[in-house]
C-alpha cells in the first residue's frame, strides 16, 4: 500500500504530533507513504468565497498526486471533505473540469479523476483491516474509556464521503476497541467540534466544543480521541482557557496516538508532549504495565 | 585625488546610512507586538540580550548557525543545489575579490611580502574569484528571466542588485584587458621599471609581448619575426618577469584584450583605460555607499537575523527585542520568492492577481509600510485580503534561506492591517481560524473590528433581513436571481423543499440560541424558501450563512435531497460577488 500523503495546512504547523503519530502507525503496518512537496492548501477556507478558487486548490493537488499515479491520503476530516467534494463536483460538472483543466494545463498538470481520496481511518479499517490492526497491538489498554469524536467532514454529506453510515458509524468505535479501550456511547458523538467558526463567532464555537466535552465526560469517558486537527486543537485549546468557563477536564487524544501506544510505540514518538492537555494517566490503563 | 574624495565619501554615506538602519531597526513598528516600546527601550533592550546570549551555553547555538547558516548558507541548499551554487559563488566570490584586490594595500600587500597585482597566483585568483561572481550572477539572471521560477517576483531592487554587480564585474575585466592591450601601458611599464633604451631591443619586446601579453604595438604587427620574439623573451626575462607573471594566467582578462586587439590602438589613444578605471572603482564606491539602502545590506541584515531567530523565543525573549527583531527581518528579506514558491494559497494569487496574497510581497510592502510610506485605498485593501487569505501554515517561515520569522511577523503585523482598509469577507470563513485561536494574545480592543465591519456591510447590502416590519412584495420576484441558483452546481435542489423544517431542527446553530432568528436571521429551511420565492435580499442577507459550521447535518437530513448546505455555501459566493463587484482593486497592476 502506497500513498501520496496529504497534511494539510493545520497539522505541519500546530498539530505535528499528528504527522509524527501517523508516520509511526503506519510505518508500523507497513502503509508506504510518499511526501509531494508541491500539495498546497487544500480550498477549505475559500469555499465560502469563492468557489472556483476553491475547486483549483483542490485539483492542483489531487491533479499533483494522479501524476505520481497515487492515491491521496488525509489525515484531516476538513482536507478530506474537500478534496472529495471537489471531486464530486468536478464529475459531476463538466464545465467546472473543464475550467479546471484549463488552468492546470498551464502548470503542465491535468485532472483526470482517476485518483482516490482516502481517510487515514478510512485505510486503517478498510485497507489494512482489524485482524492486521489487533495482531499489531503490543500492549493493549484495560478500563480505559474512550469517546470516539467522528468529525463532520467525513461523515457529511454521505453520498459524497462515502466514508461510514451517517447516521450510526462505526469505523472510528471498532478501531477504538481495537486498542483494547471501551468506546462509550455518548449523545453528542456525532456533531460538530465548533472549529468553522472559531475567530468568526468566538462564543458559539466554544461553546459547541464544551458542550460536547460535557457530554463526552457525562458518558463517564476518560479521554476524547479525535482525528481531525481542526477537532484536535479546537478541543485542547477549549481546554487551556483559565477563565473558569471552561473545566471539562477530558483531554483529548488523536487516534494515532491512542493506537500507537496501544501498539508499544513510546510516546515521544507519538509526540505526546505536543498536546497542551495532559494525558500522561493514560499510561496507567496500559494493561500489561 | 578623485579617487580618495569619492572613497572617503562613499565610506562616509555607508557608515551614516549604518547607522540610519540600526536607528530603523529599533524605532520601526511592523505590528502590535511591542509597539509600546520607544527606541531607547528597545536599544537597552537589545544590549542587554546580546549580553546575556553572549556569556551563557547559548552561545554555542549562535556559533552553530553563524557556521552552517550564515557561512555555508545551507538553508539555501535544502531548497535548491543551484541558487546555492549561484549564491556561494557571488558571495565567495565576491568576499575573496574585497579581501584581496579591493584591500591589497590593507590585507594581502601585509600578509605577503612579495606581493605584486601583477604575480601569480594573484594575477590568476582576481580572474577566478571574477570569474565565480560572474558565474553566480549568470546563475541569478538564468532563475530569474529563463529559468522563470514561478512566483520569483522581479523588482526593481533585483534589478539594480544584478546590475551594480555586473557592472563592477565586467568593468574590472575590460579595464584588466584594455590595460594588457595597451600600448601606452605597456610603455609606462619599460619606462618604470627597465633599462631598455635601444630602438631594437624595445621593438623585439614589443614583438614577444605582443605575442604573449597581448599588448598591441603600432610598431609591430602580427606575424611576429621569430628572431625579434626569442630576442624579446631574452629581456623580458631579463626585467619583466620577477614582477609580471603571463596574462593568459588572467585568463578573462587576456581573453577581452585579444578581443580588443583590432582597436587597441584606438581605444589606447582615447584613453579607454583611465575610462575603464574610473567607471570600475566608482560602481564599487556607489555600491558602498548605496548598500545600506539597497537589499545587499542583507549581508548584514540576514545574518544578524539568523543569529536572533536561533536564540530567540516568544516565550523568553523580551517584548521590545521581538520588535525590534522583527524591524530588522524586513531588511534581512533578500525577495528571494522562496516563501511565495512554497505558499500554500499561492493558487489564489494565480486566480485573483493580488500580489498581496504572496508572502514575499507582503513583507516587500511591510517594509515601506513601517518606513511610513503612503498607500491609496486599493493598495491597502489588497494587502488587507492579503492577510486574511492566509492559512497560517508556516511554510513560508520554514523554507525562509535567511530564517525570517514569518508567521509572528504575520501573526503581530495582520492586526495593525486589519484596523483599516477592508471590509473582507475571508474574515467570515475558516481563514479566521488561527486569529480566533490566538485571541489571548491579540490586543482586544480592534479583535471584532473586521468581523463586524464584513457582517454589517452584508447587513447594509440586504437590508430587508433586518426590517422584520416591511412588507415583502412576493411578486415580481427577482427573475435573474432565480435563475442564477436554478443554474448554480448545486443550487438547483432547493425546488425540491416542501418546508418540513428538517434542516432547521438538526442545525447545530439553531439549537444553540433560544431565540435563533435574533441571533442569525433566517433560518435554514426559510432560507431555501426565500429561494423558491426569488428573494435575493432574504437569501443573500441572513447572517445565518455566515454563522454555518459547514457540519451538513441539514443535508445529511434533508427528506428531499435538497443540498442545504451546498446551497448556503453557493448563497455566501453569491453575496460577496454581489458585494464586491466591480470595487475590488488588486495591485496586480501596480508597479512593485
Amino acid at each position: 500500500m502506497k500513498y501520496a500523503l496529504f497534511l494539510g495546512c493545520n497539522i505541519p504547523a500546530r498539530v505535528h504530533q499528528y504527522e509524527l503519530s501517523a508516520r509511526a502507525v503506519l510505518t508500523a503496518l507497513n502503509v508506504e507513504l510518499t511526501d509531494i512537496r508541491a500539495f498546497g492548501c487544500c480550498g477549505y477556507p475559500m469555499r465560502n468565497s469563492d468557489l472556483e478558487t476553491y475547486l483549483l486548490f483542490s485539483a492542483k493537488s489531487l491533479a499533483l498526486a494522479e501524476r505520481e499515479g497515487l492515491d491521496v491520503l488525509t489525515l484531516c476530516q476538513c482536507c478530506f471533505g474537500s478534496l472529495k467534494m471537489a471531486a464530486h463536483l468536478l464529475a459531476t460538472n463538466a464545465a467546472l473540469k473543464e475550467g479546471v483543466n484549463e488552468f492546470l494545463d498551464k502548470k503542465n498538470l491535468h485532472y483526470g479523476g482517476t485518483g482516490k481520496v482516502t481517510h487515514l481511518l478510512s485505510l486503517l479499517h478498510n485497507d489494512v483491516g482489524e485482524a492486521v490492526i489487533k495482531k499489531s497491538i503490543k500492549t493493549p489498554f484495560k478500563d480505559l474509556k474512550i469517546a470516539a469524536h467522528y468529525g463532520c467532514h467525513a461523515l457529511r454529506p454521505s453520498n459524497v464521503m462515502q466514508f461510514d453510515d451517517p447516521v450510526a458509524p462505526k469505523m472510528l468505535d471498532t478501531l477504538v476497541s481495537l486498542t483494547g479501550a471501551k468506546s462509550v456511547d455518548w449523545p453528542q458523538k456525532l456533531e460538530c467540534c465548533g472549529a468553522p467558526l472559531m475567530g468568526v463567532n468566538d462564543d458559539l464555537s466554544m461553546r459547541l466544543a464544551v458542550k460536547k466535552l460535557a457530554g463526552a465526560k457525562a458518558s463517564g469517558a476518560d479521554f476524547l480521541s479525535v482525528s481531525c486537527p481542526w477537532c484536535q486543537i479546537r478541543f485542547d485549546d477549549a481546554q487551556v482557557e483559565d477563565d473558569g468557563v471552561v473545566k471539562a477536564g477530558l483531554p483529548s487524544i488523536l487516534y494515532t496516538q491512542l493506537l500507537g501506544l496501544g501498539m508499544g510505540i513510546p510516546g515521544e514518538k507519538l509526540g505526546l508532549s505536543r498536546n497542551n492537555k495532559d494525558f500522561s494517566g493514560i499510561n496507567t490503563l496500559i494493561a500489561n504495565r | 585625488m578623485f579617487y580618495s574624495i569619492s572613497l572617503y565619501l562613499a565610506l562616509g554615506v555607508f557608515a551614516i546610512g549604518s547607522v540610519y538602519k540600526l536607528y530603523t531597526w529599533l524605532t520601526w513598528k511592523v505590528g502590535v507586538f511591542g509597539s509600546e516600546f520607544t527606541g531607547s527601550q528597545r536599544l537597552w533592550a537589545a544590549i542587554r540580550g546580546v549580553v546575556v546570549v553572549i556569556f551563557s551555553a547559548r552561545v554555542l547555538v549562535l556559533l552553530r548557525t553563524l557556521i552552517l547558516d550564515v557561512i555555508l548558507q545551507l538553508r539555501i541548499a535544502k531548497e535548491s543545489r543551484l541558487r546555492w551554487i549561484g549564491h556561494l559563488l557571488m558571495y565567495s566570490g565576491f568576499t575573496l575579490l574585497l579581501l584581496m584586490h579591493a584591500m591589497e594595500n590593507l590585507i594581502t600587500a601585509r600578509l605577503f611580502s612579495n606581493y605584486y597585482s601583477t604575480l601569480n597566483p594573484f594575477l590568476f585568483l582576481r580572474n577566478f574569484f571574477g570569474l565565480m561572481i560572474f558565474t553566480g550572477i549568470g546563475i541569478a539572471v538564468y532563475r530569474r528571466f529563463i529559468l522563470k521560477v514561478p512566483r520569483l517576483m522581479t523588482n526593481i531592487m533585483d534589478r539594480y542588485i544584478i546590475a551594480i554587480l555586473a557592472v563592477i564585474i565586467v568593468s574590472g575585466f575590460l579595464l584588466e584587458g584594455s590595460k594588457m592591450s595597451s600600448y601606452s601601458e605597456f610603455t609606462r611599464m619599460v619606462e618604470d621599471y627597465s633599462f631598455i633604451y635601444d630602438e631594437v631591443d624595445r621593438l623585439a619586446l614589443e614583438s614577444y609581448w605582443g605575442l604573449e601579453y597581448g599588448t598591441v604595438s603600432p610598431n609591430v604587427k602580427r606575424p611576429f619575426e621569430e628572431q625579434m620574439v626569442t630576442e624579446g623573451h631574452g629581456l623580458h626575462e631579463d626585467y619583466c618577469a620577477h614582477c609580471h607573471a603571463p596574462n593568459k594566467s588572467a585568463f578573462a582578462g587576456y581573453a577581452v584584450a585579444r578581443g580588443m586587439g583590432p582597436i587597441a590602438l584606438f581605444l589606447d589613444r582615447i584613453n579607454t583605460t583611465a575610462v575603464l578605471w574610473h567607471i570600475h572603482f566608482l560602481a564599487c564606491f556607489f555600491g558602498l555607499a548605496y548598500l545600506p539602502f539597497s537589499k545587499m545590506f542583507h549581508i548584514f541584515s540576514s545574518s544578524f537575523g539568523l543569529l536572533a531567530n536561533a536564540v530567540m523565543n516568544p516565550k523568553q525573549s523580551h517584548p521590545a527585542n521581538i520588535a525590534t527583531r522583527q524591524a530588522l527581518e524586513l531588511d534581512a528579506c533578500t525577495h528571494c520568492g522562496t516563501c511565495s514558491l512554497r505558499c500554500s494559497v499561492a493558487v489564489a494569487y494565480e486566480t485573483n492577481g493580488n500580489l498581496m496574497v504572496l508572502p514575499s510581497e507582503k513583507l516587500t510592502f511591510l517594509k515601506d509600510y513601517a518606513a511610513g510610506k503612503n498607500f491609496s485605498q486599493g493598495v491597502i485593501d489588497a494587502v488587507h485580503e492579503g492577510f486574511c487569505l492566509c492559512t497560517n501554515c508556516n511554510r513560508c517561515t520554514a523554507v525562509c534561506p535567511v530564517g525570517i520569522n514569518l508567521k509572528d511577523l504575520w501573526l503581530s503585523a495582520r492586526e495593525s492591517i486589519l484596523e483599516k482598509g477592508g471590509p473582507d469577507f475571508l474574515v467570515l470563513s475558516p481563514f479566521s481560524f488561527f486569529r480566533g485561536l490566538n485571541r489571548r494574545l491579540l490586543p482586544a480592543r480592534g479583535y471584532e473590528r473586521p468581523l463586524n465591519a464584513a457582517m454589517e456591510t452584508m447587513g447594509a447590502a440586504f437590508p430587508l433581513v433586518q426590517k422584520t416590519e416591511s412588507l415583502i412584495p412576493v411578486i415580481p420576484a427577482d427573475p435573474m436571481f432565480k435563475a442564477q441558483t436554478l443554474n448554480s452546481p448545486c443550487g438547483a435542489t432547493f425546488v425540491n423543499c416542501f418546508a418540513c423544517e428538517n434542516c432547521t431542527t438538526v442545525c447545530p446553530v439553531v439549537q444553540a440560541y433560544e431565540n435563533p432568528q435574533d441571533a442569525v436571521g433566517l433560518l435554514p429551511h426559510q432560507i431555501m424558501r426565500s429561494l423558491g420565492l426569488g428573494q435575493k435580499d432574504l437569501a443573500l442577507g441572513s447572517p445565518m450563512l455566515w454563522n454555518c459550521l459547514t457540519c451538513y447535518q441539514c443535508q445529511e437530513h434533508c427528506p428531499q435531497g435538497v443540498k442545504v448546505t451546498d446551497i448556503l455555501y453557493e448563497l455566501k459566493n453569491m453575496a460577496v460577488r454581489s458585494v464586491t463587484a466591480g470595487s475590488l482593486n488588486h495591485p496586480s497592476r501596480l508597479d512593485n
